[in-house]
């Protein structure tokens, strides 16, 4: 049953007719056709509402879209001036799902964005997110679908790259994963390890997590005592920056030791008291991860 | 993006916030006509303070209080171009290339104000404390009870009750409330206009006529949001930044230079961030942070290379790149032209992983140029290291 995105999702892109938009929704759409269906039903450019792209009808509003299309997903491609607009224009249409790839969206937006998304009807997942994929049925995002297998393990992930290693590591060893949930790299993000750990936790066909975090800000902290109180399957953790230096950003806009908060070595230790089964070594995710299901 | 304290302070008096009188100077000469205006002016006491961006430049040798003008240029003389060692700086310490100088003000109390913002509830939060001139993340491990925050809900901003309720738990004076409700939301004011990550007041002073003071300003902005703000894009400070960084700014390449002798490439944060990590562990040492994102092209990697290649404790280069949309034979073909166009001596490393993974090792076997390629990430970070060690 997978989390999030499978064979039931209508998606529409916000910024279809971009390069991005385009060769992205081009790629949802044909890893969805692999298993006979499409799950993009259409776009949404303001102003060219009324045209066709690429054979997909496009809107002038997320509104409209909706209403034509019948869409349960949205994903956001909008340049970062204007992707905050975006977002509180897909939570204002009662979309169930809105996926923000966009990168580099100033902060104090979405603080703004943040409090009204909450008490939207919309969960957002992102932004500065690789999006999510439920392989062997859909993917909403910009990851490579062909990495993935389908099967059992769930992955929540700050990282886009790290999150394909670790799903590399798992299909070459013949392990599927269920839905990798990418959360995205930024400081205020829609969707936190709790919440996507509480969907993979709740689904069936998740037997076991791998949780993959970052330095900057305490949500490993937190989601770590989530695992330990509410969460009995296994869980693979890694944290990615142990040898970063204090007050520097690393690429993400959210991976910055600041204040003596945010360390690597407080991460993983919460994780551990937690139960979770710490690796030092990104190589060393996927054959933890096997080792965990009895099959290394 | 950080600023120096004065520009800072002039940032905090357009919105009203009281600072001290003063004057930025780059030269003894330009330090002396200023200290000679505030002399003039009747102040008892006049500050020599270096300017650069890093904390603790007090302890470090870097603020002089001075009575008389001799004095003034003397310390001037001092601390203008001096390498100020701070907590915050390193060993090598940041050459001091501007004073601020700064009327001196008769201290009664030492407070702390601060805006952040806080990640768990994505609100920024206003933070006080009786602590002031001590590092507030000191305060914050030793006695969190005693530091006051407000939550600021955004679609209403900061009210004035918060301010009050701060200012009352900093125990100010009754006729001090009211320029503390103006201080305080002149200073979310700025924060917010100015798109803000970071505003400190440490310390936040009254004096001995009971006036309320920022007696010290620390801002950084939001990079993300800098290009709705050209003007403050200016008061960035090229000499305060590593040359190298400086550089690869230019190209919009993600990089920060650290102190170790292998140079990575990579593509994507967390993995860049993970493969400084597998360095250690196979006992090396990163030179370098490096994301060269998910479109890397020919001219990209070009640069990437001239970066790395600049940096002198550089003894060899590590090319960690997971193709996902980005392409393996793609990347490879880029990096052997690169190679050559810059004829790179060098040991290169890589480690390739991916789409059309075989492809690109094809295409490196056959380059006629001397690649090493670990299997795995584990294999070739030792590789890499063997080689820095060479």
């Amino acid at each position: 049953m997978a989390v999030l995105v499978d064979k039931n999702t209508r998606l529409i892109v916000q910024g279809i007719t971009g390069r991005e938009g385009t060769f992205h929704a081009k790629g949802c759409s044909e890893y969805s056709k692999q298993f006979g269906y499409d799950i993009v039903v259409g776009g949404v450019t303001p102003g060219k509402g009324g045209t066709t792209h690429e054979g997909w009808p496009v809107f002038n509003t997320v509104e409209e879209a909706v209403n034509a299309t019948g869409a349960n997903a949205t994903v956001i491609f909008v340049p970062p001036p204007f992707a905050a607009d975006g977002i509180l224009e897909a939570a204002a249409s009662d979309i169930p799902l809105v996926i923000c790839i966009t990168e580099g969206i100033p902060t104090l937006d979405m603080v703004k964005v943040w409090e009204i998304v909450k008490s939207s009807k919309s969960t957002l997942i992102g932004p500065n997110c690789p999006g999510v994929i439920s392989p062997g049925k859909a993917k909403i995002g910009i990851m490579p679908g062909r990495i993935h297998k389908e099967g059992s393990v769930g992955i929540v992930s700050k990282s886009g790259t790290l999150t394909y290693e670790a799903v590399y590591q798992l299909t070459t060893r013949g392990i599927g994963q269920s839905t990798a949930i990418g959360i995205g790299g930024d400081p205020i993000i829609g969707t936190t390890h709790i919440d996507a750990l509480k969907l993979l936790n709740e689904d069936p066909e998740t037997e076991a997590i791998i949780m993959i975090g970052e330095i900057g800000g305490s949500a490993e902290e937190a989601a770590a005592k989530y695992i330990a109180e509410f969460v009995k399957k296994p869980v693979v953790g890694f944290i990615a920056g142990q040898t970063a230096p204090p007050g520097r950003r690393m690429g993400h806009a959210g991976a910055i030791i600041s204040g003596g908060e945010g360390t690597a070595a407080e991460k993983m230790k919460a994780m551990e008291a937690a139960g979770i089964h710490v690796v030092k070594s990104p190589a060393e995710i996927g054959e933890a991860m096997a080792r965990v299901l009895g099959k290394g | 993006m950080k600023i120096h304290e004065y520009q800072a302070k002039e940032i905090l008096r357009k919105y009203g916030v009281p600072v001290p009188g003063g004057e930025m100077a780059m030269t003894i000469e330009q330090a002396e006509t200023a200290a000679k205006s505030l002399f003039s002016a009747g102040n008892a006491a006049v500050v020599v303070k270096a300017q650069i961006h890093a904390g603790g430049r007090g302890k470090g040798g870097g603020v002089k209080v001075v009575k008389t003008l001799d004095d003034a240029v003397a310390r001037s003389k001092d601390i203008l171009g001096m390498q100020l060692v701070t907590h915050q700086t390193g060993p090598a310490g940041q050459k001091v290339q501007r004073l601020l100088i700064e009327e001196g003000s008769a201290i009664d109390r030492e407070l702390y104000l601060g805006l952040v913002l806080d990640r768990a509830s994505a609100k920024i939060v206003f933070m006080a404390s009786q602590s002031g001139g001590m590092e507030i993340e000191e305060v914050a491990h030793a006695t969190p009870e005693l530091i006051y925050k407000e939550y600021i809900e955004p679609a209403v901003g900061f009210q004035p009750y918060q301010a009050r309720r701060l200012a009352f738990k900093l125990g100010l004076l009754p006729t001090q409330i009211n320029d503390a409700v103006k201080f305080m939301t002149g200073l979310y004011k700025a924060f917010v206009d100015t798109d803000s990550t970071l505003m400190e007041i440490n310390p936040f002073i009254t004096t001995k006529d009971g006036k309320l003071l920022a007696l010290d300003c620390k801002i950084n902005f939001d990079d993300n949001a800098m290009f709705r703000h050209k003007d403050l894009k200016e008061l960035r400070d090229l000499a305060e930044e590593d040359p190298l960084e400086v550089e690869a700014s230019k190209y919009a390449l993600n990089y920060i230079k650290l102190d170790g002798s292998i140079a990575c490439m990579v593509n994507g944060a967390g993995l860049a961030m993970a493969t400084m990590d597998i360095i250690e562990y196979a006992g090396g040492k990163a030179a370098n942070f490096l994301d060269v994102g998910g479109g890397a092209n020919q001219e990209q990697i070009e640069n990437a290379f001239g970066i790395l290649l600049s940096d002198k404790n550089v003894k060899a280069i590590f090319i960690n790149i997971f193709g996902g949309i980005l392409r393996v034979d793609v990347l490879a073909t880029a990096v052997v032209a690169a190679a050559k166009k810059l004829n790179v001596q060098l040991p290169i490393i890589l480690r390739l992983e991916g789409t059309n993974v075989e492809e690109g090792r094809k295409i490196l076997a056959e380059s006629g140029l001397k690649f090493e390629v670990g299997a795995t990430m584990k294999e070739a970070a030792d590789l890499a290291v063997a080689a820095a060690k060479g």
